[in-house]
């Protein structure tokens, strides 16, 4: 924490730091306390602010019961602007709670300072109705960003959704200028997207929506299609159309900077839509640096409708075990690839496949393999093939299989020696 | 002057490689060689019933060599501070020598019989032998920090040069002048601990596997040692979690105990290394000690080592609280026979193979149960006959990625990864017999067995065998977003850069 070295001089009147403002301010406050000899009286609330601004909430709050200037300074609407809301059940979580008077007192006094709030709620119920009757409350706020984050399971999928929805909707109406919104696993429907937008499109950035069952296509087309500004959307697989990236890639709309996509599937054997290439063009052609992440979570053999075109990922992440051939298939169609994670492959050997990404995929900067195999010489030709531009190389050591070329220590040596730095696969202890 | 000595063995329950034991013997004349059974350590909820037969093992092994050298083991129950006061008096003793333990409870411990120790003019010199180095010396050489990656303290290593070579037991000749007063009533005062004696239920006790003593520990090292070509070629990724018979050395135990001085081992392997071309660590048998180093040396560098809250280098993430999956995991019936199956040899042996502590750590924690590291820890402190304060905790951390590993998108799959090594699911059918009708293409997943075939094998599940607790590909996809948060948290808090690849993924 940095020291203050303002209060000093400014205690003895030789600087002209303070405003004079300031100085009258606390020449009349020090005729008032009679205790000379403390020259923190006089220091101007502006430093004061600026003090209790390195200061954790609990630490400000000791501060604050000191004396009643900092008590005053305390209550600066500039140090309420940012809230975090932590709602647990103590008798079940880890982690602490904001303490329910600290809550009361911010409802009450500080509503109107608030402009970016975040909630993070455990899995019980009674945390993200909580959170809810919070947000029913914040009738003065104008808030810029709202995010409600349920940290265990989706909490906030269990509150009556007509509560839930009355909720968000005060916020959406009050706020008129939310920048930035994230309502990923709520129970948010069209209807209050429509209300969003006509509050708010002109100064919405971010909404990250993934896993919000209620939202049609048709629903979040609404928001794309008026919300001039949206640089980052995240939402799940089924809410993605060729109209909604066409409405995205419309000359009124601002580039897109993320866009971020789950793809889900709850039961196997489920079916996907197909998203047309002449749409994905659209996008690279109107915003040509976005990032396009995808999360794949599916079953082998659900890949059928992904990777048989051109698409422009840049970040893919595979959750669940993916087939050799579906990794083929990146290879050819992913030229805009920058970083790939493979949770789970299969028992055979992924040589070919790792070798034509690094020869297509030429923006390939970080890659993750974890239960997957390799063999090492396949392995050094890619990093060959990659060079330098491998930024991250997580590898489980276990991934790699010696063959007739390399066994595990000469493959270090070998790699580091064409990435250009030191590097060893990732190892779990012997236990 | 001529001392009258108590050489105080904790762990380093052996005679060989003990400097300790031979400052005690210098200008000795009265030797007690003494164990003290400590109710903080030595009861039923800290010590299952596995490892406490272990210790009585090692127990009565030391005795017994030290009835060859003329003297006794001292079995003294009660706690160390108490003991030792009245011990001091009985036997006018003048120095007090003993193995160094970085433990915490160890340190605080030995300050504080120390300190009772000067009052009653007691000399007291430690000696440092159960690791390979001095854990201290190794902090100091890397600025005052412990190593945080296995690479980095190789380096350290090797400016620090080889281990110390290991000294040899006492003799007959070492032992000529020292006497050990020995009373007719020995065994009643000093009696050696039975297998009852902490109140487990001594009947649910299995064949046992792995003898305790440094004579069995001695053994074992010559068995495999004699194995050069398996010594030389060994790499411990290769070896198999779920083989019938264990695949690696097992002397963990005793190395744990101290039955095996790692210096012992540590240069015994350099002796059939010599000359021939071998595997080198992390994966060597080498590797193994040095892996023991690290996080033993991450205990003493890093405060509060075996908890998340105040642990500097440990993720905070909001585990849950739930008895029921704690339950069921510790007592084998989560419905996945291949985490059951180690868990049962958990309890019934004492020992799994580290392939399987790491699948059955993973899956109570970031995998899929979402349950601190901290109660799989104490279970396993409990079962594992290795069990060992500082390698737990640090590879329990290491395994929830809530220290020193961050890729958390490498999950152990509870149905895939045994599959690898054991096809047919023998290693599931050894320990949990009323699979062992069920066909291959089953016997991991038999929830997906057709009611028919469940029939035939004798196995309901539902009614014979539990059903799968989690469904993995659904938990596992919470788990990554979950794990993401706690970092994305971490990353926030602390100036350093996020490890994982996947935070440079859409900031949160």
């Amino acid at each position: 924490m940095k020291r203050i070295k303002g209060g000093e001089e400014d205690g003895n009147g030789s600087s002209s730091e303070s405003s004079p403002e300031a100085c009258k301010k606390v020449r009349t406050q020090t005729s008032e306390d009679e205790t000379p000899e403390s020259d923190w009286v006089r220091l101007p609330q502006e430093l004061l602010l600026h003090v209790f601004q390195y200061l954790p909430l609990l630490d400000r709050a000791y501060a604050s019961q000191v004396c009643r200037r900092w008590n005053q300074a305390f209550h600066m609407p500039e140090l309420w602007r940012y809230f975090e809301f932590e709602l647990n059940q103590p008798a079940s979580s880890y982690l602490k709670a904001t303490h329910p008077d600290l809550i009361k007192q911010i409802i009450t006094r500080h509503s109107n300072h608030l402009q970016y709030v975040s909630f993070k709620v455990d899995s019980s119920t009674e945390s993200a109705e909580a959170a809810c009757n919070i947000l029913s409350q914040l009738v003065n706020c104008s808030l810029k960003t709202l995010g409600l984050i349920s940290t265990a399971r989706p909490s906030f999928m269990e509150v009556p959704k007509s509560h839930f929805i009355s909720a968000l909707t005060v916020v959406f109406v009050n706020s008129k200028s939310l920048s930035s919104l994230k309502i990923d696993d709520t129970p948010v429907d069209d209807p209050s997207l429509k209300v969003l937008v006509a509050n708010n499109r002109d100064t919405l950035k971010l909404l990250k929506m993934s896993s919000c069952p209620h939202v049609s296509p048709a629903g979040i087309l609404c928001v794309a299609d008026q919300c001039y500004g949206l640089r980052e959307l995240a939402l799940n697989y089924h809410l993605l159309s060729d109209e909604l990236l066409l409405a995205l890639s419309s000359e009124k709309h601002v580039h897109l900077e993320h866009l971020r996509i789950d793809v889900v599937s709850e039961n196997p054997g489920q079916h996907f839509h197909t998203i047309k290439k002449t749409s994905w063009d659209a996008m690279v052609r109107h915003s040509p640096k976005f990032n396009l992440v995808m999360y794949f979570f599916l079953y082998e053999d659900e890949f059928g409708p992904f990777f048989n075109e051109e698409v422009p990922v840049t970040h893919l992440y595979f959750g669940r075990s993916v087939s050799k051939e579906v990794l083929g298939r990146v290879g050819l169609h992913c030229p805009r690839l920058v970083e790939l994670v493979v949770c789970a492959n299969g028992l055979r050997p992924l040589d070919e496949e790792l070798i034509r990404i690094a020869k297509r995929c030429t923006q390939l900067s970080a890659i993750g393999l974890g239960e997957c195999e390799v063999s090492c010489s396949a392995f050094v030709e890619f990093v060959k093939l990659c060079g330098r531009r491998l930024s991250q190389l997580s590898i489980m050591e276990e991934v790699l299989i010696p063959d007739h070329k390399y066994s595990l220590d000469e493959i270090h040596w070998e790699v580091s020696k064409h990435l250009g730095r030191v590097w060893f696969p990732d190892m779990m202890p012997t236990w | 002057m001529v001392h009258t000595c108590v050489h105080w063995f904790r762990k380093g329950l052996r005679l060989h490689d003990n400097p300790a034991l031979m400052a005690a013997l210098r200008d000795c004349q009265e030797l007690y060689p003494v164990f003290i059974l400590d109710p903080h350590l030595h009861n039923d909820t800290c010590v299952g019933i596995n490892r406490w037969r272990f210790l009585v093992g090692a127990l009565r092994d030391l005795d017994c060599s030290l009835r060859k050298l003329n003297s006794r083991l001292f079995v003294v129950r009660g706690k160390p501070e108490e003991v030792f006061p009245e011990l001091f008096d009985k036997w006018k003793v003048t120095k007090l020598t003993y193995e160094y333990d970085t433990e915490p409870y160890s340190l605080s411990r030995d300050q504080t019989v120390t300190t009772l120790a000067k009052e009653h003019r007691v000399e007291v010199l430690y000696k440092i032998s159960h690791t390979l180095y001095d854990i201290d010396r190794m902090i100091e050489e890397n600025n005052g920090k412990a190593p945080l990656t296995y690479n980095r303290m190789r380096a350290i290593v090797k400016t620090l040069g080889p281990p110390k070579k290991p000294i040899p037991a006492p003799t007959m000749e070492d032992m000529k002048d020292v006497k050990t007063p020995c009373s007719e009533n020995h065994e009643q005062k000093y009696e050696m601990p039975t297998l009852g004696e902490l109140g487990h239920d001594t009947a649910a006790l299995g064949e046992e596997q792995f003898p305790g003593g440094e004579q069995e520990s001695l053994r074992r090292l010559d068995e495999h040692m004699k194995r050069t070509g398996w010594v030389c070629g060994f790499e411990k990724p290769q070896t198999s979690p779920n083989s019938l018979s264990p695949s690696t050395t097992v002397l963990s135990p005793y190395v744990t105990f101290g039955c095996l001085s790692a210096r012992t081992f540590w240069w015994r392997l350099a002796e059939v290394y010599q000359g021939k071309k071998h595997s080198d660590p992390p994966v060597s048998l080498h590797g193994q000690l040095l892996w023991r180093e690290f996080f033993y040396t991450a205990s003493v560098g890093i405060p509060n080592f075996n908890k998340m809250e105040g642990n500097p280098v440990c993720t905070q993430v909001d585990w849950d609280t739930n008895p029921e999956y704690l339950a069921a995991w510790r007592e084998a019936r989560t419905g996945f026979p291949f985490i059951d199956a180690i868990m049962t040899q958990l309890r019934q042996e004492g020992w799994i193979h580290h392939l399987a502590r790491h699948a059955v750590a993973c899956f109570l924690t970031r995998g899929d149960l979402w349950i601190s590291w901290e109660e799989g820890q104490k279970v396993f402190e409990e079962l594992l006959l290795d069990g060992d304060w500082a390698l737990n905790a640090g590879n329990w951390q290491w395994l929830s990625a809530s220290a020193f590993f961050h890729q958390f998108f490498r999950v152990y799959s509870p149905v895939a990864f045994g599959k690898k090594t054991d096809k047919n699911g023998d290693y599931i059918k050894k320990y949990l017999p009323l699979l062992k009708k069920l066909p291959a293409e089953y016997i991991y997943e038999p929830w997906k067995a057709p009611r028919s075939v469940q029939q035939a094998a004798g196995c309901i599940v539902g009614k014979d065998y539990p059903h799968p607790i989690a469904q993995h590909e659904v938990i596992s996809k919470k788990n990554i977003q979950r794990m993401k948060l706690a970092y994305a948290k971490k990353s926030t808090d602390a100036a350093e850069p996020p490890a994982s690849l996947i935070l440079s993924l859409f900031p949160l």
